[in-house]
């Protein structure tokens, strides 16, 4: 997803693994003592100590948790917060290993460090006197490839932070934590470690009557060896994880005071309007700029090859000066592209591959035999347009390139790679960029990719002082990384009793998720998924749940169409699917309970489910849909989700509804067109959003079905949503959908 | 010279009076609570109060707000730190997640109920409309809203099996 994996010591992949990293130590830095672990020669302790604990008599415990002198714990927290409650949800799992007192934990973001992208942490924690082969146990072996895959690019997406940060090293780290500060009260207070016991940040010992803040022991916990596989709790013992706790970003988020990456403020700073080429891969001429230099403010007026920018006193000033420049573009391939076009190369690619052609992805038994025997057959083909992220916040970022260093501040989902393409771009070493985050306006992936950190260092460079530059909505709407659009077809067979038997997909692209077009949690004799590559001209990105936001289209209407096909509805026709696989079955059971399945709806009404398992979590959608109108009106969704186990019910809840809106806006409205090469749509009113006054009431269900295996909570909400609805329409209708957005199509 | 008022407080500015008054804000008097979101009064992003009534400011000129009086989201707390009665139920209800457009969301949910203490959810529907929220929080702000207005709520209930 991430291109520039920048750790250094990152042990390879097979053959052995030389530990150059060692654990625990405590060093003195400057006046405050601070006390950390230490995993890689030339100790880092020191170097984090002034980024992590700037206070007098701040105690690091580890790389993730501080106490201070008023038994203040800290959560360091290596992931950015972008509205999915990862600050509060990581520190709760921190803070219940740990015995910390919650309304006493306070939380910190991990600076954009190399310390942080070192999945040797994560070994350490887990397994520090074995080599690699050995780590490669089962009960470890996910875990650490989760984490080093999380960690080893300092990167919030896939919906990784709790089950594998979170479930792997936060869980871990607070149980180290509690354990050396248990042995250090040993220690003093001569009695064994197993008589004391620990809660809301206080050790005690029943037998003496002696008890004592975490901070007494925080300097002594230090000396103590870190243990290696510290004890975790069992989920009877959560006192923290599991409950409903307040966000601790919120506060900020009500009254103004949280600072986004649009909001950095740098003495001296100007400010940037920018516009590239509008079609990908074209180069700017020439130009005409005499209008926009004689207007006030403007500063400097930049043809910097694949975008112009014009740097000016204000924002407005420089958009204004911009919007009067007339730029003249190199001819590009794909100049002559439009969409029709596109949807017609992949076609053409679909039926080269034909039966058997593309690459195969998975194939189980026999689908040519199983077809041609099948009693029913179904075929379908259904596509999905580009979509752009539209996050709130415009893409921004404002960089200063002065005296061979370079700050840059933004809100980035991966702090590593925006420093290194700050790097990258103002031409200096790794060591000499600070990267300062901030809360991100919204996330989605978009804020994995980081053209933007590239055009304003690029662009502070040409000036030497320090630059704000903002994108228009315009430009952020047109030149996004976009979720492809992209075209699916299906065969299935059915048996004579409308058994499922066969199952035949061929799609476009692939990109991550790599299982986002497998079914194997449906019992089909025989399936064959192949995937065939096309030139999609736009830049692709990963989008909200990524390949799954399509394929849960894709596969989910399918399945409908085979129920439909067997004379089955389809919440009958999955559990038949799903028969032997009671943990998906209970979600499925729940949705369609909850729903009301099977009951009577009003005229023109209709009930939609669908099913996706995805990022391991695993959920079910039934929608419930008015077609009495013009066009559909999602009235509500009933929603059961399986993470295996929820950290805070309240914030999974949250995600629920918001990957809910997310998608349902795309189902409905969502669709980027190319004309000559170039994205048409430009701002909220011809890219629509869902608005309050379309939004469907959600009732959420949670189960809680295997506390050691935990799921995404950000993106699993999403791929449900769109044939929910879809399949919702065709119950009350009859009319099938098989292209998306909904506007495309006329209900009158 | 354009003479303001801006959160209860005289200011002036030395800007283009065709300048839109969320730029003046947030450079000018360096006030960022109020957000840049698209810049053609589509999301609501940069909403704040001219003279109790809600207005786009990135697309409202600031020469407009001469003589009149501007809130923003950072003057709408009591002077002794005290939340807003939406704030407030703004976190109870825990409505924001990226937050960007909570600002504008805070100020169109204060001037409906400044205007109509008791709103329906139709009424909510067109004051709020104005407003995207990409997170789509948009229940959580319909429950807020009420919460503040003393309307007796319906919960969702959320079961854990």
């Amino acid at each position: 997803m991430s291109k520039n994996n920048t750790a250094t010591d990152k042990p390879g992949k097979t053959g052995k693994w030389t530990r150059r990293a060692f654990i625990g130590a405590g060093v003195v830095a400057g006046s405050a003592l601070v006390v950390g672990v230490a995993v890689r020669q030339g100790n880092p302790i020191d170097r984090l100590s002034p980024l992590l604990a700037k206070g007098e008599n701040e105690r690091l415990l580890n790389a993730w948790v501080k106490v201070d002198a008023d038994n203040i714990v800290t959560a360091v927290i290596p992931h950015v917060e972008m509205g999915q409650g990862v600050y509060t949800a990581l520190a709760q799992m921190l803070a219940d290993e740990m015995d910390a007192d919650w309304n006493k934990v306070r939380i910190l973001e991990a600076p954009a460090d190399m310390q942080y992208v070192s999945d040797s942490i994560a070994r350490d924690f887990l397994a520090p006197d074995l080599d690699v082969p050995a780590i490669f146990e089962p009960t470890v072996t996910g875990g650490i490839l989760e984490l080093a895959q999380a960690m080893g690019l300092q990167f919030t997406g896939g919906s990784y932070s709790v089950r594998a940060t979170g479930q792997r090293a936060m869980r871990t780290a607070g149980a180290a934590a509690r354990e050396m500060l248990v042995a250090a009260a040993a220690s003093e207070w001569q009695v064994p470690a197993g008589e004391i016991t620990t809660a809301n940040s206080m050790i005690l010992h029943a037998g003496s009557g002696k008890s004592e803040p975490f901070s007494k022991f925080a300097l002594a916990a230090a000396e103590q060896s870190l243990p290696a596989k510290p004890t975790l709790k069992s989920p009877e013992n959560y006192t923290i994880m599991g409950q409903p706790k307040a966000r601790h970003d919120i506060p900020a988020k009500v009254d103004g005071s949280a600072v986004f990456g649009i909001d950095a403020q740098v003495p001296g700073m100007k400010y940037a309007a920018v516009r590239a080429a509008p079609v990908v891969g074209a180069t700017i001429e020439s130009m005409d700029a005499s209008a926009a230099k004689t207007m006030p403010g403007v500063l400097q007026i930049l043809n910097m090859g694949d975008f112009v920018a014009v740097v000016a006193d204000g924002y407005w000033q420089a958009q204004q000066a911009l919007n009067s420049i007339d730029a003249k573009y190199s001819k590009s391939e794909g100049d002559s592209l439009d969409q029709d076009a596109l949807f017609a190369r992949y076609a053409t690619h679909l039926d080269e591959a034909g039966d058997d052609g593309g690459d195969m992805e998975t194939e189980t038994g026999d689908v040519a035999k199983g077809f041609a025997s099948a009693a029913i057959k179904v075929e379908a083909e259904y596509k999905v347009p580009f979509l752009a992220h539209a996050t709130m916040e415009p893409m921004n970022c404002t960089a200063w390139v002065r005296d061979g260093k370079c700050d840059v501040w933004s809100g980035h989902q991966a702090p590593v790679n925006a420093r290194q393409a700050a790097a990258d771009a103002a031409g200096l070493p790794f060591e000499d960029v600070t990267y300062h985050n901030a809360y991100l306006g919204g996330g989605f992936g978009r804020r994995s990719e980081s053209d933007n950190i590239t055009m304003a260092t690029r662009i502070a460079k040409a000036t030497g002082y320090p630059v704000k530059m903002i994108w228009s909505r315009e430009e952020d709407t047109a030149q996004d990384h976009y979720r492809p659009s992209a075209t699916s077809r299906f065969r299935g067979g059915l048996d004579k009793d409308g058994k499922a038997v066969s199952w035949d997909n061929i799609h476009t692209h692939l990109f991550d998720p790599k299982d986002a077009p497998t079914v194997p949690y449906y019992n089909i004799a025989s399936h064959k998924i192949r995937k065939v590559d096309v030139p999609t001209q736009l830049r692709f990105g990963p989008w909200r749940s990524v390949d799954h936001s399509q394929h849960g289209f894709f596969i989910e209407s399918f399945v409908d169409e085979m129920a439909d096909a067997a004379g089955k509805d389809g919440y009958t026709f999955r559990r038949e699917l799903l028969a032997g696989s009671p943990r998906h079955l209970k979600v499925l059971d729940t949705a369609a309970k909850m729903s009301g399945w099977g009951s009577a709806l009003p005229e023109k009404h209709g009930r939609g489910i669908a099913f996706v398992p995805s990022f391991g979590s695993i959920v079910a959608q039934v929608a419930e849909v008015d077609m009495s109108g013009a066009k559909p009106k999602v009235k509500k969704v009933y929603v059961a989700a399986d993470p295996g186990f929820v950290i805070n019910p309240d914030g999974f809840t949250a995600q629920m509804e918001s990957a809910i809106a997310y998608g349902l806006t795309a189902a409905l409205y969502g669709e980027i067109t190319l004309k000559d090469g170039k994205v048409q749509q430009s701002n909220f009113h011809d890219y629509p959003m869902l608005r309050i006054n379309e939004m469907p009431e959600v009732e959420v269900a949670l189960i809680n079905g295997d506390h050691k295996h935990l799921g995404g909570g950000g993106e699993p909400g999403l791929p449900p949503i769109a044939p929910a609805v879809t399949n919702a329409i065709f119950a009350a209708t009859g009319k099938r959908i098989r292209e998306l957005p909904l506007s495309k199509h006329s209900f009158a | 010279m354009i003479k303001l008022n801006v959160n209860g407080q005289s200011r002036e500015v030395d800007v283009d009076p065709a300048t839109p008054i969320l730029w003046v804000v947030r450079e000018n008097l360096e006030m960022p609570g109020t957000k840049f979101g698209c810049g053609i009064a589509q999301c609501g992003a940069c909403t704040v109060h001219l003279d109790g009534k809600p207005i786009r400011s990135c697309s409202t000129p600031v020469s407009a707000a001469e003589g009149k009086s501007i809130t923003t989201i950072e003057g709408i707390a009591s002077e002794d730190g005290t939340l807003h009665k939406v704030q407030q139920a703004w976190i109870e209800a825990q409505v924001p997640q990226c937050g960007y457009c909570q600002s504008g969301q805070i100020m169109s949910a204060t001037a409906l109920l400044l205007k109509n203490p008791q709103p329906t959810d139709a009424q909510i529907d067109a004051a709020m409309a104005g407003n995207v929220c990409r997170c789509g929080m948009y229940n959580r702000i319909r429950t807020a809203i009420k919460a503040a207005a003393g309307i007796e709520l319906t919960t969702v209930q959320e079961t854990v099996a």
